[in-house]
């Protein structure tokens, strides 16, 4: 008999209404798993045991009725410290930020209350969710469960480390550049963005407005998809929100790959990956197209630039966005004789260096005289992503790469080296620029036996396709390798 | 290409008080950041207009009706400082 922390959600969700388990016992699960590995990964700032108890008591009492509240209904999952919860400390990994109780609840805490969902705690991250490793949390790293010596990837790297380790059995991240598929690669579980959009940003504290979505942690794309479906929706507190209907990403589930148009992104799928990562991405492909899938190759020269246009977009909103934090209406304050001083001072103390780094850099792209050249012409860069992706769409159903270049990396390896941290990013910051929607699914470990993720994009609200082709590439790479830490605990 | 960057004006506008020696650690570190991210300018960009957003944005209007509120007094205790129903801050001009 397995450890309840092993399940998937799905799994959870049938022995949930069979009557073999509990939310109070599943609960009571995680937190074990939770209190064996947090020493070692501090993968959580917060841990809301109280609220969690009466959050699972609820849930009980609501299936007993004959209540169904849907996919969630009891599962213990993971929020993300940079969605507000009201009562609950949030400090989006930030000084800053330090001791801050919310008054209010994101709309997507909102959403998973009412899908009876047990929110177990908030996760770290880098700080306002500006890294790659978690490395950038004010508050300390959180380390990779498949070895503590390395990071989880970032910046949702305490969703990531959390849902691979068991201590919940899903989380909600957000990605901006990567933040969620990035570190499911680098944690071998899956991370999905949805469409610029479908998932309300109301609570999420805005690192770039214009690439913030909130997204799925989970072990499978199945257990993905029912997060997705909780979470997503118009929400009139989001003036970006999309009225639409959701799309029907549970039809992807169902669907093999026969005649699939799968689009392998060359400039991407090449030199720069470390050669394992190609192995396994490549094995994958051709297991694809056995599977009766069409694959070719596409170029988006694009691709290629949308880094550089990313590290001008993004630090440009985010010195908009980080300007509210000025010592006046919430988080710590450090005196002065005038507003300027106290504000100046505040931020200085409050922010971490590459949070300082990313706001000059965007007061710097956004000053006057320098605007044109930089921020300008990021915006221009961006459209030609935009066009690049729009052109190969109308060729194939979905493109595929590599979610990082290279598998998990040692703590402290690219601390100092800021350029090399951002390549990390590289394959996951173009649908960001382009809103369309991303999946990192595992495939595979490499020399060391750290996971490797595979990477499906899809046109914008094509997520049925995304989860197609995601839903393949599971069952194709059948990848059931566990985290150190989870089975020799498991096993203990 | 070396990037003219007057960093302490920058960091003023950004209201960011660093000291001498923390602006001359960042102004490698910015140097390096803006070169790369400056190889967009190479880009043929002629005629293509600029992207700020991947949806096609309009404006969201709903009815002129009252809605419940955050609670003053919950927004209030999160303060560094406050005077009654205010919060306070030092002056806005040196006197």
């Amino acid at each position: 008999m397995g450890d309840p922390a092993d399940l998937t959600i799905a799994e959870a969700g049938r022995q949930l209404r069979d009557g073999g388990l509990t939310a109070a016992g599943l609960l009571d699960a995680v937190r074990r798993r939770a209190s064996m590995t947090e020493a070692q990964l501090h993968a959580f700032l917060t841990i809301d045991a109280e609220g969690a108890a009466a959050a699972a008591e609820r849930a009980d009492a609501a299936l007993a009725r004959g209540e169904d509240l849907g996919p969630l209904h009891g599962i213990p999952v993971a929020l993300k410290d940079n969605m507000v919860t009201r009562g609950v400390e949030t400090t989006a990994g930030s000084r800053i930020l330090a001791g801050w109780v919310p008054p209010y609840d994101a709309t997507v805490v909102e959403r998973l209350a009412r899908g009876g969902a047990v929110i177990v705690g908030k996760t770290n991250m880098d700080e306002f969710a500006m890294g790659s490793s978690t490395e950038n949390s004010a508050y300390g790293p959180t380390r990779n469960p498949w070895d503590p010596g390395r990071v989880p990837g970032g910046s949702s790297g305490g969703s990531a480390s959390s849902v691979a380790v068991g201590s919940a059995l899903g989380a909600l991240g957000s990605d901006t550049g990567g933040s969620i598929r990035q570190p499911a690669a680098l944690t071998g579980i899956v991370g999905m963005k949805p469409t610029y959009g479908l998932v309300s940003r109301y609570g999420l504290i805005a690192f770039a407005s214009s690439l913030d979505q909130i997204g799925p942690f989970a072990r499978t794309v199945e257990d993905a998809v029912g997060i997705f479906e909780v979470i997503a929706g118009h929400d009139p507190s989001d003036a970006t929100s999309y009225r639409g209907p959701v799309p029907d990403a549970r039809a992807g589930l169902a669907e093999g790959p026969e005649g699939l148009r799968v689009g392998v992104l060359r400039e991407l799928s090449g030199e720069g990956n470390d050669p394992d990562v190609l192995e396994a991405f490549e094995r994958t492909v051709d297991a694809l197209a056995g599977a009766g899938a069409t694959v070719t190759p596409m170029s988006l020269p694009s691709c290629a630039d949308a880094l550089n246009a990313y590290y001008l977009i993004a630090p440009a909103e985010c010195s908009a966005n980080l300007a509210r934090f000025d010592g006046v209406r919430y988080g710590p304050r450090i005196g002065g004789d005038t507003v300027e001083q106290m504000m100046g001072a505040t931020r200085r103390d409050g922010f971490g260096p590459e949070v300082t780094r990313r706001i000059l850099v965007g007061t710097y792209a956004l000053s006057a005289g320098y605007y044109d050249a930089f921020y300008g012409q990021a915006q221009k860069v961006r459209t030609l992503v935009v066009e690049d992706f729009r052109r190969a769409y109308a060729d194939v159903d979905v493109l595929v790469c590599p979610t990082s270049p290279t598998t998990a990396f040692r703590v402290g390896e690219r601390a100092d080296d800021p350029l090399q941290m951002y390549l990390s990013d590289v394959a996951t910051v173009p649908v960001n620029l382009s809103g369309d929607p991303g999946i990192s699914v595992p495939v595979g470990v490499d020399r060391d036996g750290l996971p490797i993720g595979f990477q499906v994009i899809a046109p914008a609200l094509g997520e049925a396709a995304l989860v197609r082709a995601a839903a393949a590439v599971e069952r194709l790479a059948a990848f059931d390798a566990r985290p150190a830490l989870a089975t020799s605990e498991g096993a203990a | 290409m070396p990037i003219d960057i007057d960093l302490a004006y920058v960091a003023r506008l950004a209201r960011l008080d660093l000291t001498d020696e923390e602006l001359a650690s960042y102004e490698g570190q910015l140097q390096d950041i803006l070169d790369y991210a400056a190889r967009v300018q190479a880009l043929p960009t002629e005629g293509v207009p600029p992207t700020s957003h991947p949806l096609p944005m309009r404006n969201a209007h709903r009815a002129d009706e009252v809605e419940p509120t955050l609670d003053r007094e919950e927004v209030l205790a999160q303060a560094p400082d406050r005077d009654g129903p205010f919060f306070r801050v030092p002056p806005f001009l040196e006197q």
